[in-house]
């Protein structure tokens, strides 16, 4: 657990996203970005993409290679498809960060729970409405796997995976400081059918500091 | 159902790499024949390559961290791409991602094709994306792969560890496709191989043909998420065929 010395009244950019929102903003090179939990065991889904080349993006598995780690926290470096380092977590007051579980679809609630669940709002459609918005040429091609922020998917060494209760808590807050300029895109999750948020998608706020 | 001629038969050097459409009620079967052999593997939907092999939700779908039989590979629209019908190997990673080329240079050193012709050192990065260039493919379908063969643990903390001698030679592992896949694969060395020497091992590639799975499929059994994301690829074919 690292705390920040940054002070919200000197942040360039303050701004709460509700539950079942996008959220598309430039994140220069030497920004400090902070996404703050504010209820509790809210599951922020993130993309980063190079601002100036979206073919160059966040990438879960060269993270995970890079680091020999699957779990995000201080010190974490967010590493591209091209082996490049996005940006690096310079602060956490949640302690753990899952990069393996993805994000939910109308597609994948399907799968995972039951035929009726297709109409439900998901971060799939977040995320497309994000990137139709930022008015690249991108579609769901574009669309990799995303880190998300505050939640805990633990793996056992024999191999289990979950999606524990969260570690996270009202006010806990993860604070990375950008390595080039990069787009970020968050949605800000509104799946209802986890015990993880005790059903009920809750707001975050991101910040932005020179 | 046995499955003794192969309509197909290859056998890929190390560091090879191969692409093709492998359809539906077929079965490929991957054999490690000297031990320790890494095959790096992209699937993408025959004709959709918008849909492609998805780690996080054939992870989060099936509660695990790794693949064996009877578990199955899911796509990113619900729908089942392929089955592990049988596996004498019992491990295999999909989280730990692709050599490139600053990797194997770092540990393995330089060595060009200018110095030694065809021996020269290749990383799993590249060769993906050789042949997913084929295919009008590239950096933007770039998908965490799988790595048959290697075998990863997580301790605790999350801390990851290569476990060394996972796959013996003869081993095999058996993939019965449920889709019209394109299949994209190589034989590069796995990225915390800790060879100190670089050795990517052969690997022989047969396909098959197979019966549909039957009432009872281990594959499709062993979760319900299996069953309704099959259920949700035979929607598909009832439409599109
Ligand atoms: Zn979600």
């Amino acid at each position: 657990m690292i705390e920040s010395t940054y002070q919200s009244t000197h942040a360039v950019h303050d701004e709460v996203v509700l539950a079942g929102d996008h959220w598309v903003h430039e994140i220069k090179a030497g920004q400090t970005f902070r996404i703050e939990d504010l209820e509790g065991n809210q599951a922020a889904d993130t993309l980063f993409y190079n601002a100036h080349d979206p073919e160059e993006r966040y990438s879960a598995s060269d993270t995970i290679r890079v680091q020999r780690a699957l779990y995000l926290s201080t010190g974490t470096k967010l590493i591209s498809n091209r082996g490049r380092t996005m940006l690096t977590i310079t602060a956490d007051t949640c302690g753990r960060h899952d990069t393996l579980g993805g994000a939910c679809s109308r597609e994948s609630n399907v799968m995972r729970y039951a035929f009726d669940r297709e109409p439900m709002h998901a971060c799939r459609d977040i995320f497309i409405r994000g990137i139709q918005c930022w008015c690249h040429d991108m579609n769901k091609r574009d669309l990799a796997c995303n880190i998300n922020f505050f939640m805990n998917v633990p793996v056992t060494p024999e191999g289990g995976l979950s999606f524990a209760d969260g570690v996270s808590g009202p006010g806990r807050y993860v604070e990375m400081k950008a390595e080039m300029d990069v787009m970020c895109l968050i949605s800000n999750c509104p799946q209802l059918n986890n015990p993880c948020n005790a059903y009920n998608p809750t707001p975050v706020r991101v910040l932005l500091w020179e | 159902m046995s499955l003794d001629s192969p309509i197909f038969q290859l056998e890929l050097e190390g560091a090879g790499m191969w692409s093709r459409v492998i359809g539906r009620n077929k079965t490929l079967r991957l054999t490690d024949l000297e031990g320790g052999a890494n095959v790096g593997m992209m699937l993408y939907h025959a004709t959709e390559r918008h849909e492609r092999y998805n780690m996080p939700d054939t992870l989060k779908g099936q509660h695990i961290f790794y693949l064996r039989a009877p578990y199955c590979l899911h796509s990113d629209m619900g729908r089942l791409m392929a089955s592990i019908t049988k596996d004498t190997v019992g491990w295999h990673d999909t989280v730990c991602g692709a050599s490139d080329a600053e990797s194997v240079l770092q540990q393995f050193g330089e060595n060009n094709y200018q110095k030694s012709r065809n021996e020269f050192y290749r990383n799993a990065r590249e060769c993906f994306l050789i042949e997913l260039c084929k295919w009008g493919l590239g950096e933007r379908d770039w998908i965490p792969n799988l790595n048959w063969f290697s075998k990863v643990v997580a301790d605790e903390e999350g801390k990851l560890s290569y476990v060394a001698g996972n796959s013996k030679a003869g081993d095999l592992v058996e993939l019965r496709f449920e889709m019209d896949t394109l299949v994209v694969l190589n034989t590069c060395q796995h990225p915390f191989d800790p060879a100190m020497t670089y050795q990517p091992k052969r690997v022989r590639l047969e396909v098959f043909a197979n019966d549909p799975p039957m009432d009872g499929d281990a594959s499709l059994m062993v979760r319900p998420e299996n069953a309704r994301a099959y259920q949700n690829t035979k929607d598909f074919y009832l439409l599109s065929e």
